[in-house]
């Protein structure tokens, strides 16, 4: 049958090019010297600078929290993991409009942690520290998932080797297992960065627009949408420049295997 | 139930984003493009229209002009201000916009606050949820503060914490308790289902708010959308602006 080869081709083709169009469209519209001079644009430098600190304190906290945990699902059995899993995977699908109000719901002013969160001296809602909350929900998935994978295709006697030298689980965990996965938690840092910063929904909805506070990128984007189409153009440009860029330093320093093998 | 009007009209806004929905009219399908302040009304009477099955998209109303500047072609433009429908009718995108309804621009408040008047927007601690610039709430809430001694509006424009895309993230913001206070129109309190308190602003403050519709050049039922802006000055559809709670040009 020489009609499928051209089947697959074809529906390639047809991906790539709806895949690509749109992306090609911001920079046709925009020249170097247009984006040069929309960052120059008050606000457009301070919701760079805010995208760039909420993700990476976002991230931060989904390395150190999200790591360990992904080990433990990747190593253990145990009752109801299954439905751990599912839980821990589920804000991947939720719609951001939805993330947005359950935050609300449960850490918002009137949600149902409300009060305790207050009690804590915290402020979320119309604060930095909320766009970081509403990264963090939506992003961390995006690693869990892919770190547990990693951890799960690691091969296990060289931990139970490292265990039989008489290193602790930790030591095992620390030296062994997070540099044999490594490939693979760059990768799932990777997604969650990528979807960190393009959040839009649930930052909006939990933590409002508020210029060098709350505004990140995307938010600054849909601002500038109905009274400047060029410079949301130019900074959607921005943003496409710095996610390209991440996704092909990973692919580099990682060579294409590892980030073309992952799941999701 | 209110919660989730709010979340499918965010979802709503989040699409609009994305355009194209609006412009696949169909035979007998009517689309109209309104200001996101007029969500409850024209819902309620957009059935009731006859001439044809009305398709209602709501989003800032210069979203919804950005939109039909970008190609998207609704049948009916109705906009939360005159500026847009006539910016739009002198580029020839538009029909001649016609008046059909005013509203009155108000401080909401939880229906427990302790703010009372303009003059406590400023006080300490105060959060206030407002317009962005950029939309027809926000210019509205500019104007009004302008008004004010410079001292006064720098104060109330020191405590903003968000400045919001359309109103209904402004009413959300209130109704959820992460703001205090925030200008937006009386109708849109009403609609909040007693949750919010309107405070009135004095009149010297009052900016003149009115609403214009037109029908969108190129649109694919011209006819209806005529008769669908009429409908907005006379008919079903003007007696449930009415009973939202906005006023006759």
């Amino acid at each position: 049958m020489r009609a499928f080869p051209l089947l697959l081709a074809l529906a390639l083709a047809a991906a790539l090019t709806f895949l690509t169009l749109p992306v090609v469209a911001i920079f046709v519209n925009s020249s170097p010297g247009d984006l040069i001079d929309s960052l120059g644009e008050p606000g457009a430098l301070d919701a760079l600078w805010l995208s760039l600190r909420a993700t990476a304190m976002a991230l931060a906290i989904i390395l150190i929290v999200g790591t360990p945990a992904a080990y433990l699902l990747a190593t253990r059995s145990f009752r109801g993991k299954a439905l751990v899993v599912t839980l821990v995977e589920l804000p991947l699908v939720l719609p951001p409009a939805v993330a947005g109000i359950a935050l609300l719901a449960a850490v918002g002013p009137s949600g149902i942690l409300g009060g305790a969160v207050d009690a804590a001296g915290i402020e979320l809602s119309l604060q930095t520290a909320g766009v970081v909350v509403a990264l963090t929900f939506v992003a961390s998935p995006f690693y869990v998932r892919q770190a547990m994978a990693a951890f799960a295709s690691v091969d296990r006697t060289l931990l139970d080797a490292s265990r039989t030298l008489g290193a602790s689980e930790a030591r095992g965990f620390v030296r062994v297992m997070i540099p044999a996965a490594l490939p693979g938690l760059t990768a799932g840092t990777a997604l969650a960065l990528g979807r960190a910063l393009g959040e839009f929904g649930a930052t909006l909805m939990f933590a409002g627009s508020f210029r060098g506070i709350t505004q990140t990128v995307p938010l600054a984007i849909y601002d500038r949408f109905s009274t400047n189409f060029d410079s949301a153009l130019a900074l959607s440009a921005v943003l496409v420049a710095i996610s390209a860029a991440i996704l092909l330093s990973v692919k580099l320093v990682q060579g294409s295997e590892a980030l073309g093998s992952a799941p999701g | 139930m209110r919660r989730s009007t709010l979340a499918s009209l965010l979802l709503v806004g989040i699409f609009a984003g994305c355009g194209d929905d609006v412009g696949a009219g169909e035979t007998g399908r009517l689309v109209v493009s309104a200001a996101s302040s007029m969500t409850e009304a024209l819902t309620a009477c957009s059935s009731d229209f006859s001439g044809a099955d009305v398709r209602l998209s709501f989003a800032g109303s210069d979203e919804l002009a950005a939109q039909i500047r970008q190609g998207v072609k609704p049948d009916v433009y109705a906009a939360a201000n005159t500026k847009l429908p006539d910016e739009l009718n002198k580029e020839g995108l538009l029909s001649k916009p016609v008046e059909f309804a005013t509203n009155e621009l108000v401080i909401a408040v939880p229906k427990d606050s302790r703010i009372k008047s303009v003059e406590d927007l400023g006080g300490d601690g105060v959060k206030l949820a407002i317009g962005s610039e950029s939309v027809p709430i926000g210019s509205y809430t500019r104007e009004v503060l302008a008004r004010l001694p410079k001292a006064e509006s720098a104060g109330i424009l020191a405590n903003v914490r968000s400045n919001e895309p359309d109103v209904k993230g402004i009413v959300g913001k209130l109704t959820q308790g992460a703001a205090d206070a925030g200008l937006v129109y009386v109708t849109d309190v009403n609609a909040a289902g007693g949750e919010l308190r309107a405070l009135k602003l004095p009149a010297e403050l009052e900016p003149d708010v009115t609403y214009a519709a037109g029908v969108v050049k190129g649109a694919k039922q011209p006819d209806e959308a005529r008769a669908f802006v009429n409908g907005l000055t006379d008919g079903g559809c003007a007696e449930a602006l009415a009973r939202a709670g906005f006023g006759a040009p």
